[in-house]
């Protein structure tokens, strides 16, 4: 028996948004997501249900028509389809080169944007955020705070903080408060 | 707070993303279940803890996930050499250089 | 009256706040006015005020010494609230860096009933039982007395001033920075080093303590730079690097602290100095700055001299006074005496003198004095007395007068409302010393010079031991990659000469202070030397010399010279102690910046959460989540809803919130080899669609961790581990897969937050959930105990299991999170009606206790085995290997003693006992009795309708029905030892 209305889904930090002169932090869309871990052979198998190529390089990242790929480790790979929030993209056949899970409702993501952008995220997070050191389109895992993040620059003055979904309240609380000293 | 460089993202990061793993080097044996009790000891439960250079295995456990080797010098804190883990360990004389 | 009749000691020729607004406030109650820009210890001196202070170990009337942060004396109380509630109180506040603003409260420190009367000051009269190593030996016998005289009494004497009373309520910030080169010090050598850096391009971030930048070049009335004042050069370059974008300019911010690989801190004070300060400003911004250089210009100290009665009231350092005059407009008297050792005092009394102070006298230690300053003194009729000391003084609550003794051996005393000194210059070497690097004794200048740091600075300027402006400009220039300027440097003031160590005979005899926020003397640090303290370390420990929040940053060097003199050493051999950060005292604040209440760590909720708080759930932390613990409903206590709630679901059924539990998925083709290493139990046996109780220990054989584990294919395993286990187990299995066992194929991802879990358990645990069932068939025969299936639940892709943690039939319902919530309120409207309720987390603890199920944590220690557990069916015995497998062949953990996991029941079956608890086997044996275990879970089951215990007990196993002991405080409580099933033996419920 199916119920008759569809089950309502209840994100993180729903519609959450501040803003000030210099920076805005806001919820970001619902995403499907997917954790692939791969061998090299893994990966360009897996890259055939992709339509574009996984990145390679420690921090690269790879776009196309809304799905991100972000490099995380060695043989980690993040990936984030903003376009199908509810269609996962794990391939429906087992592989034994990679394991692609579903992660689309353990992250949830803020878009944080603007000027001091950077500035609010270095309150808490100890990378050097300058375009040289973190330039537009890489990303890493690292921490905000006393939580784990993954910081993604989608733009010189945007990034995307990914995190699990019961640290969404912290990590929102903390940006809020941060982007008060962001024009500094 | 120090700047660990990772060989795996090669590149420094701050000490935050990090956790220290133990003694490097220390090789769980295949014949697990055959060792003697002396050999279980020295494996399991005895360390170095060497004033000088240190081999240590730590992970970029907030960064990319991934155990690998240092060689630290444990008076000045200084990292004087990473390296992946599956790398030899620095000979006795590349530890005697490291410390110059 | 004008406010300048208020302030009789503003000279209004002088200083940058001629036209400065009129600021009020108040001292010990007493209102004052002064200028906007004015320090507290500026406005008081303008209004006459010399005395600031009591001592902390005499309570000797104490003035301001200095115009600077190695202010000792003048420390002080402000309250930052309006409503003086306690909250905003800060003690030991420096006069001398604190800045006025309108409505300060500040009250001095340390006496009662005032300043001016204290009966503190008695204790001075009991000065030989205060002298150095004091407290180690007095306090040292009868060891009785120790708790109730001694303690309380340092308790009540150590430390000053008033602590804040109520919480914080200021916000503070933190920032991590990167730049090119941070300098530290934004006087004439930083300011050039950022000139030169900035014209490269590169990014700077330049901070000084002081509110205006500048340095000593803004109390310096005579140099000019290309024929400009110092001060206009000061404006001139400022704005230059104001307009530069590359530059980041910090005033009021102190660089404290030198760390690891050029990591900087450095502390701003944002709204200290102001009267009505905006709410969203924090009060003090952290800054972690990681430089590729630092360019370390500190500056130097001035010295004080040490002569008998040297903290008396109106004695001020000769530079204090330069600077109170030239900077702010304001003399220390009308009618000065000099007592100096260097030449930069003449400065400051020429500046006095032409600001109308009457120069009673120059008493210069040394025997011969440069010509030009003689000969400038003499023009100006100001008495010059060479090779001559003070050594004492008249006048109690402020001098007025000097005692000076000639080389000959003539003493007169000559009359004066105050006294300028100067020892010399002793260059800062704290952030150098920070940085490991070694400082080098300069026997020529009798100082410490900085070295080559191991790290990538440079010092520069009066802190590298520099004496004159030009020098300086060319080293700061050279710090940062440029040339050294052309600039023609006029009536500049060399920094160099001075004295360390007594100064005058009078020290041997007098109270000649070395310390004076410690009451440290000369006679103190002889004292102990004579007793035997010979490295520097230990005179530090002996006196206190040098360990006040001052660091000694006027007393160290004096300390080392009459400690070498007295063992006749050279300086370099009885050591100079290290230097520590913080450079100046630091608020916890700035440390903790934003990571207090809600963001001191993150609170970790379910998707169910709110439910639960919406149906009047208490929780309970665990690890960092925030779990339902038990659902009162209206009148119920604790004891009654739990009470309800087990009955609730051994009758009909409940649902609870088991989100928390860690997830793992372990993915690929050597999945099942690498759980056959990680955990004890066998793994490929088992079926897709089968889930098994999963046992994880650590090498050496004791339980680290468990769970259960669900195949869902023969390449894929959902893992689940405890609350509190998840960030280790995963770690722990990470470790092995990376560095034990890299070759295998498989993955590990933690899938905890991907799922929102919902068990349901009961007897009606089946027909509640089976309409919301599609895609599998859940019934007793298809679905037996320990299976799982992927299905749908309410619509949603779900992965369904038949697991039971109460012994009751029960599932596990695992969606997508983001679907918990509608998931959850779906099966609470058919559970409701059907008579089920909500249960938390204490239900659980007692459901599974009754059945015997072990908490990982509560009921192991990190010393129990699976098989002390009585758990050894969960151990493989023909596995050739798992991590553990080894580990539990060692002797000890196969020998007989071990403590063993048993049931106990007491004899009264409403007592129950306390968790932790220690078991004994007779208790009239002699105290200390041998402790044979103790109670690791305790509980009242409302089911069996009496107290039930698990113990972990020495020989457990063979135990079974014997009497044993639980001594309490009052009682004694008497248990049988018994099984840990205490309900359903039989499990038939289970497979219901
Ligand atoms: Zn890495």
């Amino acid at each position: 028996m199916v119920e008759a209305t569809p089950t309502k889904r209840i994100a993180p930090a729903e519609g959450f948004r501040v803003a000030n002169s210099v920076v805005s932090i806001e919820t970001a869309k619902p995403a499907s997501r997917i954790s692939l871990r791969a061998t090299s052979a893994g990966a360009r198998s897996f890259e055939k249900s992709l339509n574009f190529a996984l990145p390679r390089k420690p921090a690269e990242t790879a776009s196309a028509k809304g799905r991100h790929a972000l490099w995380l480790g060695p043989d980690e790979w993040l990936l984030i389809d903003e376009a199908n929030p509810d269609d996962s993209m794990v391939p429906r056949l087992p592989n034994k080169q990679f394991s692609a899970v579903d992660v689309s409702h353990r992250n949830m993501a803020f878009i944080v944007a603007g000027p001091g952008a950077a500035a609010t995220l270095n309150a808490a997070c100890p990378r050097n955020l300058s375009l040289a050191a973190f330039p537009v389109k890489t990303c890493s895992r690292t921490v905000l705070g006393k939580a784990e993040i993954v910081l993604y620059r989608t733009a010189r003055d945007t990034f995307r903080v990914e995190c699990w979904r019961s640290y969404a309240p912290y990590v929102r609380d903390l940006l809020a408060i941060a982007s008060k000293d962001a024009h500094i | 707070m120090l700047l660990i460089h990772c060989p795996y993202c090669k590149d420094d990061r701050p000490e935050l993303e990090f956790s220290n793993a133990g003694e490097a080097h220390i090789v769980r044996p295949t014949n697990m279940s055959d060792i003697s009790d002396t050999e279980f000891e020295a494996m399991f439960f005895m360390r170095d803890n060497p004033k000088g250079i240190a081999l240590e295995r730590w992970r970029h456990a907030h960064g990319c996930g991934r155990f690998f080797n240092v060689a630290r010098n444990t008076v000045s804190d200084k990292f004087l050499k990473v390296y992946k883990a599956g790398e030899p360990r620095p000979s006795d004389a590349e530890i005697e250089e490291l410390l110059k | 009256m004008t406010p300048s009749s208020k302030q009789p000691y503003r000279a209004k020729s002088h200083g940058a706040l001629n036209h400065a607004r009129t600021v009020r406030f108040t001292f010990d109650g007493k209102p004052y006015e002064g200028l906007e820009g004015d320090t507290l210890a500026s406005a008081l001196l303008a209004n006459g005020v010399h005395l600031m202070g009591r001592s902390f170990k005499y309570h000797r009337p104490r003035g301001v010494m200095s115009a600077g942060v190695e202010e000792p004396s003048a420390l002080i109380g402000i309250s930052r609230d309006k409503s003086n509630s306690g909250a905003r109180v800060q003690p030991n506040v420096r006069a001398s860096v604190q800045e006025i603003y309108d409505g300060m409260n500040a009250v001095s420190q340390n006496r009662f009933p005032s300043l001016n009367f204290d009966l503190g000051a008695v204790n001075s009269l009991l000065a030989p039982f205060f002298a150095a190593g004091f407290y180690y030996k007095t306090f040292m016998w009868p060891r009785k007395a120790w708790d109730k005289v001694y303690e309380p009494f340092i308790r009540r004497a150590a430390g000053l001033g008033e602590s804040p009373t109520e919480t914080d309520p200021d916000r503070y910030a933190n920032r991590f920075e990167h730049c090119d080169v941070l300098i530290i010090g934004g006087g004439a050598a930083g300011l050039m080093a950022a000139k030169t850096a900035a014209a490269k391009k590169q990014r700077i971030i330049l901070c000084d303590e002081n509110p205006s930048l500048g340095g000593w070049l803004l109390a310096d009335s005579d140099v000019t730079i290309d024929g400009k004042s110092g001060t206009q050069w000061v404006k001139d370059t400022v704005a230059e690097l104001q307009a530069n974008e590359n530059v980041r300019l910090l005033t009021r911010t102190t660089g404290f602290g030198y760390f690891q690989q050029n990591m900087v801190g450095l502390v701003e004070r944002v709204t200290d100095h102001l009267a009505q300060p905006d709410m969203d400003l924090p009060r003090e911004r952290m800054w972690q700055v990681r430089a590729d250089k630092v360019v370390i210009a500190q500056g130097a100290i001035e010295r004080h001299l040490v002569f008998a009665d040297n903290d008396r009231p109106g004695i001020v350092l000769a530079g204090a006074a330069q600077k109170w005059l030239n900077q702010f407009g304001v003399t220390v008297g009308n009618n000065v005496g000099v007592f100096t050792a260097c030449d930069t005092a003449y400065a400051a009394a020429f500046d006095l003198y032409e600001a109308g102070t009457h120069i009673a006298v120059i008493v210069d230690q040394r025997a011969t004095v440069d010509q030009a300053l003689l000969e400038q003194a003499n023009e100006l009729g100001i008495r010059v007395m060479p090779n001559a000391g003070v050594v004492g003084v008249t006048g109690k609550l402020r001098i007025n007068g000097i005692k000076v003794k000639t080389a000959s051996g003539s003493e007169e005393t000559i009359e004066v409302d105050a006294l300028i000194t100067s020892a010399g210059w002793t260059p800062s070497l704290h952030l150098y010393s920070q940085s490991r690097g070694k400082p080098i004794w300069d026997e020529a200048s009798q100082r410490f010079l900085p070295g080559q740091s191991p790290q990538a600075c440079v010092s520069i300027g009066a802190c590298n031991g520099t004496n004159d402006l030009a020098t300086t400009f060319a080293e700061a220039a050279k710090a940062t990659g440029g040339r050294a300027p052309k600039l023609e440097i006029e009536n500049d003031v060399s920094l160099a000469g001075g004295t360390i160590g007594m100064a005058s005979e009078s020290a041997e005899t007098g109270k000649a202070f070395v310390d004076f926020q410690n009451d440290v003397t000369a006679k103190d640090i002889k004292l102990a030397v004579r007793e035997g303290m010979h490295s520097i370390e230990h005179v530090k420990r002996y006196t206190t010399n040098g360990m006040a929040t001052d660091q000694g940053k006027l007393s160290n060097m004096h300390g080392l010279s009459i400690a070498a003199k007295m063992l006749d050493k050279p300086v370099p051999e009885v050591g100079l102690t290290t230097f520590r950060a913080p450079y100046t005292p630091t608020t916890f604040g700035s440390f903790v910046a934003h990571a207090r209440g809600t963001l001191f760590d993150p609170s970790r909720k379910t998707p169910i959460h709110e439910w639960a708080q919406e149906n009047g759930a208490e929780f309970e932390p665990v690890s960092l989540w925030q779990r339902a613990w038990y659902f009162p409903r209206p009148g119920e206590d604790m004891h009654e809803a739990v009470d309800r709630e087990c009955r609730t679901v051994r009758t009909s059924a409940g649902v609870f919130d088991a989100s928390t539990l860690g997830k793992i998925e372990v993915v690929g083709p050597d999945a099942a080899a690498f759980m056959n290493i990680m955990y004890t139990n066998g793994w490929d046996k088992l079926k897709p669609g089968r889930a098994k109780y999963g046992i994880m220990c650590r090498e050496d054989g004791f339980i680290y961790d468990d769970g259960v584990v669900g195949k869902l294919s023969d390449t894929r395993f959902h893992v689940t581990t405890t609350t509190g286990g998840a960030p280790r187990v995963l770690n722990h299995m990470e470790d092995y897969l990376q560095t034990e066992f890299p070759d295998m194929q498989v993955w590990l991802t933690s899938t905890t937050e991907q799922w929102a879990t919902i068990a349901v358990q009961g007897p009606k645990a089946r027909e509640i959930i089976q309409p919301l069932v599609t895609g599998a068939d859940i019934s007793a025969e298809k679905f037996p105990h320990m299976s799982v299936v992927e299905c749908q639940v309410c619509g949603v892709p779900a992965r369904l299991f038949r697991i039971s943690f109460t012994g009751e039939l029960g599932f596990e319902i695992n969606v997508p999170a983001d679907y918990g919530r509608a998931v959850w309120e779906a099966i609470w409207e058919r559970a409701e009606p059907a008579g089920a309720c909500a249960y938390g987390t204490e239900t659980m603890h007692v459901l599974r206790a009754e059945k015997g199920y072990i908490i990982v944590g509560q009921d192991t220690d990190g010393t129990v085995t699976p098989h002390d557990a009585g758990l050894s069916w969960a151990v493989a015995k023909s596995k050739p290997d798992f991590v553990g497998k080894r580990g539990l062949q060692r002797p000890d953990l196969t020998a007989s003693g071990r403590r063993q996991l048993v049931g106990l029941k007491t004899s009264d079956p409403k007592k129950v006992v306390q968790e932790g608890a220690q078991i004994v086997a007779d208790p009239e044996q002699a105290i200390p009795m041998k402790m044979i275990g103790f109670v690791t879970s305790s509980y009242w089951s409302g089911t069996l309708e009496r107290s039930i215990a698990m113990a972990v007990l020495e020989d457990g196993f063979a135990r079974m029905g014997e009497t044993l002991y639980i001594p309490m405080e009052d009682e004694v409580i008497e248990v049988e030892v018994e099984g840990t099933v205490f309900y359903d033996p039989s499990g038939e419920k289970i497979n219901g």
